[in-house]
């Protein structure tokens, strides 16, 4: 099947002026562009000569925000764009959306594309709602019947038919939100181009974006998504790309995608431990309390490797204060490797427990789970210890370990979809 | 960019293909491809992309013209009220005070009938100039032809046009003046004056994406523009004189016995109009022979015939320029503004 986008070889190039502060802004001005022009044929004559090019006067640097990325899009496919910030991932969508143009390489496109790079493009705050509509709608490449057509449908998803005809702004922020998306949704390209969209709006909006967005996949158009929202990603898109500092680095299943992008991102050790190095637990001040060790065992046995699903679990958090404090409290967050808190373990969650009054010198906080029924997957361990009733130190990646495939169910069945496996009963009634 | 289209229907057309024997062979969707390959080169307008976006064009110009006027006391009113207003100073300073000769033809209509046009031309160009720069969200968010930006503005200037030159009509009745059969010169000259102002707009646009200078150039250079063309003072004698008339004073002057009475109404004639050397210099500018034309079109009098060919030369001249150098920086637009 011929993909319905071909990128081959794409880069883009943006010089950065380093002149441009002295100047005044990024700005150029006639004077000195028609200077430039003047002194050209001086300065390729003195270079012709060997003089030197004089250090000072090539104030420009090269930035390559895409570096040759080659990838093909096949019909129908929902991909997701992922990478950090700076990654290119804008770029490209706004090369793909013909914005600014390659500065080598080609795009092959088949099909509309219809690009939504920001919610309220066009959106002109004088002009009504209803004006808006029209002209946001012909600006995303809608047709005045097509609009007409459609309108009613708009109307109906945004919720503002009354104010339809007050001038835009007067809406609030999230009215008016709802209302270019409203107009973007009922785009119907072959191609859709959306860039972080999903980052505004309240979480009511977001859910139905989500939903809207999940419908006009399954209608079997073709999606470039670029999101940050993980969770998003992995339930929308079909095949996933990420981007690293200009390169694609990898291609192919989304899922696939996500760990790669995520397992790119600073993490601490993955060898299911954390230890704070000796220098520094010499330099444990007064009134300070520092983690000096964690881990995660199972039944008191440490396994790098990981653990089954459903295995009672065990973290061990050793910490040293140099000089009592009192009411010690540690909290443990565990976030799955989409970047979702999955739980939070608290020692003044547990009714039982009553934390020594003082405490000094070294010791250790044991919080035991039962089985906790995580999916298979790498997990990652954040701890915030307490101590004389202000936080002591929060550690954001602190370690990480795995929970591995096992035959939880005993029949050999592997677990499905999700962020739990629990253990359940069947029977059918009549 | 270059964006070459191999197919240039819409993706959701079908073209049916049949074999020889008549039958309906297969439909299959023909889809527009589109490749995109980084920039090269001059490349003049497209026109059929501007058709496919007409309705953009459209929606832009009423944009335009709908924000002018919205919660504003007078509304459309301002549109008449700026030339007026420009008359009525004129008119006191120029025509009272000064003595311009306006020939046959009250100075008031006569300086509205110059005006006008002008108002259209200057408003366009500023707008336009202002235009790209103004819709900096647009251009960093959105693909659409970048040429309808400021043709928009020149479109929303020619509304605010339409409705002065109704009130032009009106003075013409007033001061009881006949059109004569020039008037069908209006559209066409309208028509020029137009594709100067879209010229010149672009261009202006154009440079002051990447040159900010041009912000403080255009109002600057609209007012030098004004005296450099004949739009409240005659440039030729003939022009300001209805045809008719002319043609009487030319036959009286021969028939009269009298020379010193001829040699009088031949002075007559002449006064009021601009020296040679200078006529020479204003002919250079290209809206010269197109706001003279004008009026003589609209107000009955006799139409510069060379200088509206020189003017329409100079204005082809303009449109080009101004496209092909909008065409060519136009993908750089979202990069630098």
């Amino acid at each position: 099947m011929t993909p319905v986008i071909r990128i081959e070889n794409l880069s883009k190039l943006y010089r950065i002026d380093h002149a441009a502060p002295r100047r005044g802004g990024g700005y150029r001005t006639i004077r000195e562009d028609l200077a430039r022009l003047a002194a050209a044929p001086w300065r390729r004559l003195t270079r012709a000569w060997g003089a030197r090019a004089n250090p000072n006067s090539d104030t420009t640097d090269d930035f390559w925000a895409l570096k040759d990325v080659s990838f093909d899009v096949e019909p129908g496919q929902v991909v997701g764009i992922v990478g950090r910030n700076g990654a290119g991932k804008s770029t490209l969508l706004k090369i793909l959306s013909r914005i600014t143009p390659p500065t080598s390489g080609t795009i092959t496109i088949n099909g509309r594309v219809g690009s939504l790079l920001e919610v309220g493009t066009g959106f002109h705050p004088e002009l009504t709602g209803r004006e808006n509509i029209f002209m946001n709608g012909s600006i995303l490449g809608m047709s005045r019947v097509e609009i007409r057509a459609k309108f009613d449908e708009i109307v109906d998803f945004s919720g503002v038919e009354t104010f339809l005809d007050t001038p835009v702004k007067r809406y609030s922020s999230g009215m008016q939100v709802r209302l270019a998306f409203a107009v973007a949704a009922h785009l119907e390209p072959e191609i859709l181009v959306i860039d972080e969209v999903l980052a505004v709006g309240d979480a009511s909006f977001q859910k139905r974006c989500l939903g809207k967005m999940d419908a006009v996949a399954k209608s079997g158009r073709t999606i470039l998504f670029v999101s940050h929202n993980m969770a998003a990603v992995e339930s929308l898109c079909s095949h996933g790309a990420v981007l690293s500092s200009g390169e694609l680095v990898f291609h192919g299943d989304q899922r696939q995608a996500i760990s790669h992008y995520m397992n790119g991102v600073e993490k601490g050790s993955a060898q299911g431990r954390y230890c704070l190095p000796d220098d520094e637990r010499d330099a444990i001040s007064d009134n300070d309390l520092r983690i000096t060790e964690a881990v995660v065992t199972s039944s008191g046995e440490f396994q790098p490797g990981g653990y089954p699903i459903g295995a009672p679990l065990e973290f061990r958090v050793k910490c040293r204060a140099s000089a009592p404090v009192y009411s010690p409290i540690l909290g443990i967050g565990i976030d799955n490797s989409l970047g979702q808190r999955i739980t939070t373990l608290d020692s003044k969650f547990d009714p039982k427990h009553l934390p020594p009054e003082t405490i000094s010198g070294e010791f250790e906080f044991i919080c035991t789970v039962g089985g906790l029924g995580l999916v298979p997957g790498e997990y990652t361990v954040k701890l915030a210890a307490k101590a004389n009733g202000m936080a002591a130190e929060v550690l954001e990646n602190a370690f990480s370990f795995n929970v591995n495939s096992s035959d939880y169910f005993g029949n050999g069945r592997q677990p499905g979809q999700g962020v739990l496996v629990v253990s359940q009963h069947w029977k059918i009634a009549k | 960019m270059t964006t070459r289209q191999a197919l240039v229907e819409p993706a959701n057309v079908k073209l049916v293909r049949t074999d020889e024997s008549g039958e309906v062979a297969s439909a299959e969707p023909v889809i527009a491809q589109i490749m995109i390959t980084p920039h090269r080169g001059w490349h003049l307008i497209n026109f059929a992309e501007l058709w496919r976006f007409r309705e953009l064009l459209y929606f832009l110009t009423w944009r335009d013209v709908k924000i002018r006027y919205k919660q504003t006391l007078l509304g459309a009113a301002w549109a008449v009220l700026q030339p007026f207003m420009m008359m009525i100073v004129f008119t006191v300073f120029l025509g009272r005070m000064a003595h311009v000769s306006s020939g046959e033809f009250p100075y008031p209509v006569f300086a509205y009938a110059g005006l006008l046009p002008w108002m259209f031309f200057s408003t366009a160009i500023a707008n336009a100039g202002q235009s790209v720069v103004g819709s900096e969200r647009l251009i960093t968010k959105i693909y659409f032809p970048r040429l309808a930006i400021p043709m928009s503005s020149v479109g929303a200037a020619l509304v605010d046009f339409l409705i002065a030159f109704v009130v032009l009509l009106g003075m013409m009745l007033w001061y009881r003046i006949v059109p004569s059969w020039n008037l069908l010169m209006v559209p066409v000259l309208l028509a020029l004056l137009t594709l100067a102002a879209v010229g010149v707009g672009t261009l202006l646009a154009a440079l002051n994406v990447a040159y900010r200078d041009f912000r403080y150039v255009i109002p600057f250079l609209a007012q030098l523009w004004m005296f450099a063309t004949p739009t409240v003072y005659m440039a030729t004698a003939d022009e300001s004189s209805p045809a008719s008339s002319q043609q009487i004073a030319a036959v009286d002057a021969e028939n009269s016995a009298d020379p010193q009475a001829a040699a009088h109404s031949r002075k007559s004639a002449d006064e009021g109009a601009v020296p040679d050397d200078i006529q020479k210099l204003l002919n250079l500018n290209p809206l010269t022979g197109l706001i003279g034309g004008f009026r003589a079109a609209t107000l009955g009098g006799e139409i510069g015939w060379k200088q509206l060919g020189y003017s329409t030369v100079g204005v082809v001249g303009l449109f080009l320029a101004g496209c092909l150098y909008f065409r060519r920086v136009e993908d750089s637009f979202a990069d630098i503004i």
